[in-house]
């Protein structure tokens, strides 16, 4: 079966960062490979290390800088890639529909019979990517999984989806599926060395929206960012100034005064 | 039109908080439309959490007695049957982890316009703007919504529970149920074991900022020299480093201590649902914007490598 992950190149704030209109400022900011999504990268490859996987895909949209989150993927055992941009994305604010638009017309494409998913881009948090395209699509899903046993001949995957609190619902979903993996489903592998190497020569299809038969119409957004802003704090934080010492010192009396001593 | 749907969450026989807040966003939704608040109440003993939910400023509820508990399946075809009943302008459903396995859905569907996780909105001029966090709680956002009608997942702790006892009429409502290719065959709990890191008066919490396994050490010690128990944010535990029932938040323990300690900890929104009750809250972190400074009461903005072995020192 062919299994294909959806990754996200993802920017965190560094500590002091600049807002810039309505976004931080790309200097600010560090990108590198959604956090959930490389659990759902591990998870294609570990389908693919156990035979029942034939092929893992990953499929970004983004722009050329985000070769280099995809590579990575590559590194850690993906067979191929599509990143798919256009211009018609520059400056927008993509809701989930439009980006739905765009996978659907990748998975019309490759016909996988299992979509992974990340349970959320750390820095958007929509959290509702994986569960939209399933409804697109027509396949089932289950979303937020943090544990996968995988019954091709059966048809289905076995999964648990954590819900609140300590509690795991444990869901049989029919294949096709699309599933959204929660961050401790697996153990994701660093990329070794061979696997940098030979990420080099697999293939990264770039595509536009012409190339998959879409109009920038298709995936206009019905989101606009309009502000972007440090949040008020309503903390009346006490923070603690001086050295290492000096503040560890102060930060004891205040602990003492709240009874705490062993 | 101009009416709001809310849609409640339950399990295993109870209505969870966020149904109640979500009447509170609902409310005020519906008043800035100038609509009726009308609630769904799907699976389970609908007419019990019927009477739960009628509270001043509903309008009607819907029960839709199908199952016993979540199948979002189920839910979709709910919802779906609701809206094409009132016509609402607005759907509103938790941002739990339940709400997202069907609002999503729904919003594709009919073709609704979707903004999840929202803390706030603003209905002026006939045009819907909301507010959300990005970049881990770092900024905040406003988001403007084109379109007439749309689809909200709420968070959390947010809003108000609705008070008092209301004068809603309650309706029943038939829905076939699809067939589904999902099927719940059960819970289970998890993070059990020999701590029960709720009982502690004094928490030391670790997170990411610790870096390798191996420092650990020097939380522990921490902890020991403070009489106090470790506790930590979620990827140590996704890391296998510590246990499941060490981890504090949304997906692991909800904690109350005397005082709790987050040491390298963001304090992200999952986390911070499981120990913004604490007493007396002290955050140890090298980033001066961390969210988690906004609900502390006592802050080092500093490398935690540098306080806490000088912090061990003050109490040997
Ligand atoms: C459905 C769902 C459920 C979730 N449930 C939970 C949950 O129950 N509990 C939970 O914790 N998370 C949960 N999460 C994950 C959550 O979103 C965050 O990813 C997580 O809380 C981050 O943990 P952290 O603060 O340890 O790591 P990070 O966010 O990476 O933060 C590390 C912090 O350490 C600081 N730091 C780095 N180096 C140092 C140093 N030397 N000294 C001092 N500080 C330093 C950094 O400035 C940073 O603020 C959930 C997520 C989802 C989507
Ligand atoms: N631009 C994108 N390209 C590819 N996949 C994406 C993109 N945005 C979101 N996703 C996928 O959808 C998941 C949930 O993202 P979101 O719904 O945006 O929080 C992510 O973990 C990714 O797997």
């Amino acid at each position: 079966m062919k299994v294909l992950v959806t990754v996200k190149e993802v920017g965190e704030a560094d500590d002091d960062f600049e807002i810039e209109g309505t976004d931080i400022a790309a200097s600010d900011l560090e990108y590198d490979l959604n956090e959930w999504d490389d659990y759902a990268v591990e998870a294609g490859v570990q389908l693919a290390e156990a035979g029942i996987a034939d092929e893992v895909v990953a499929v970004t949209i983004g722009p050329e800088r985000a070769e280099e989150t995809i590579r990575m993927a590559l590194a850690k055992g993906a067979d191929r890639a599509v990143r798919v941009w256009d211009d018609a994305f520059e400056g927008t604010f993509a809701d989930v529909s439009s980006k739905v638009d765009v996978l659907e017309a990748v998975v019309d494409e490759e016909e996988p019979e299992l979509v992974l998913s990340g349970v959320q881009a750390a820095d958007t948090a929509f959290g509702a990517t994986g569960v939209a395209l399933a409804e697109r699509i027509g396949f089932d899903h289950a979303a937020v999984v943090n544990d996968l046993d995988l019954d091709a001949d059966a048809g289905v995957a076995n999964v648990h989806r954590e819900l609140e609190g300590g509690i795991e619902e444990l869901t049989e979903v029919d294949l096709p599926a699309v599933l959204t993996v929660q961050t401790g489903l697996n153990e994701p592998r660093y990329a070794s060395l061979r696997g940098i190497r030979q990420a080099q020569r697999k293939e990264i299809a770039a595509k536009d929206l012409g190339d998959l038969g879409l109009t920038p119409a298709d995936v206009e957004s019905a989101l606009t960012l309009t502000e972007m802003y440090e949040p008020e704090s309503d903390s009346d934080a006490e923070i603690i100034e001086g050295d290492a010492g000096e503040a560890a010192g102060r930060l004891a009396d205040v602990l003492r005064e709240k009874g705490v001593d062993a | 039109m101009s009416d709001v749907l809310v849609v409640s969450e339950h399990r295993r026989g109870e209505l969870r908080d966020v149904s109640l807040e979500l009447l509170t966003a609902g409310r005020e939704l519906a008043d800035a439309l100038g609509g009726d608040l009308h609630v769904g109440v799907v699976a389970g003993d609908v007419e019990r959490f019927a009477d739960e939910l009628n509270r001043p400023g509903v309008d009607r509820i819907h029960t839709v007695e199908n199952g016993e508990e979540f199948d979002h399946t189920v839910y979709a075809a709910a919802v779906d049957t609701l809206v094409d009943r009132i016509d609402p302008t607005a759907v509103l459903t938790p941002n739990s982890v339940n709400g997202l396995d069907y609002a999503p859905a729904i919003a594709e569907r009919l073709d609704l316009p979707l903004v999840t996780d929202v803390l706030g909105f603003a209905y002026d001029d006939d045009s819907l703007t909301v507010t959300r966090e990005m970049y881990g709680s770092k900024v905040e956002t406003t988001v403007a919504v084109e379109g007439d009608r749309f689809c909200l997942t709420a968070r959390g702790g947010e809003f108000a529970p609705a008070e008092g006892v209301g004068d809603a009429e309650v309706e029943a409502v038939d829905v076939e149920t699809p067939e589904s290719g999902a099927r719940v065959k059960g819970f289970e709990e998890v993070g059990g074991g020999d701590v029960d890191i709720a009982d502690a008066d004094v928490l030391v919490s670790v997170g990411r900022g610790i870096g390798e396994e191996e420092n650990l050490e020097l939380v522990e010690e921490l902890a020991d020299a403070l009489g106090a128990t470790l506790s930590s944010s979620r990827p140590i535990v996704d890391n296998g480093w510590l246990p499941k029932n060490r981890q504090v938040g949304q997906s692991g323990k909800v904690v109350t201590p005397d005082v709790y300690i987050a040491v390298g900890i963001s304090g992200a929104v999952q986390h911070v649902a499981g120990m913004k009750g604490s007493e007396t809250i002290v955050a140890i972190n090298t980033d001066p914007n961390a969210p988690i400074f906004d609900i502390a009461d006592y802050g080092i903005v500093g490398d935690l490598f540098d306080v806490v072995p000088e912090l061990i020192a003050e109490f040997e």
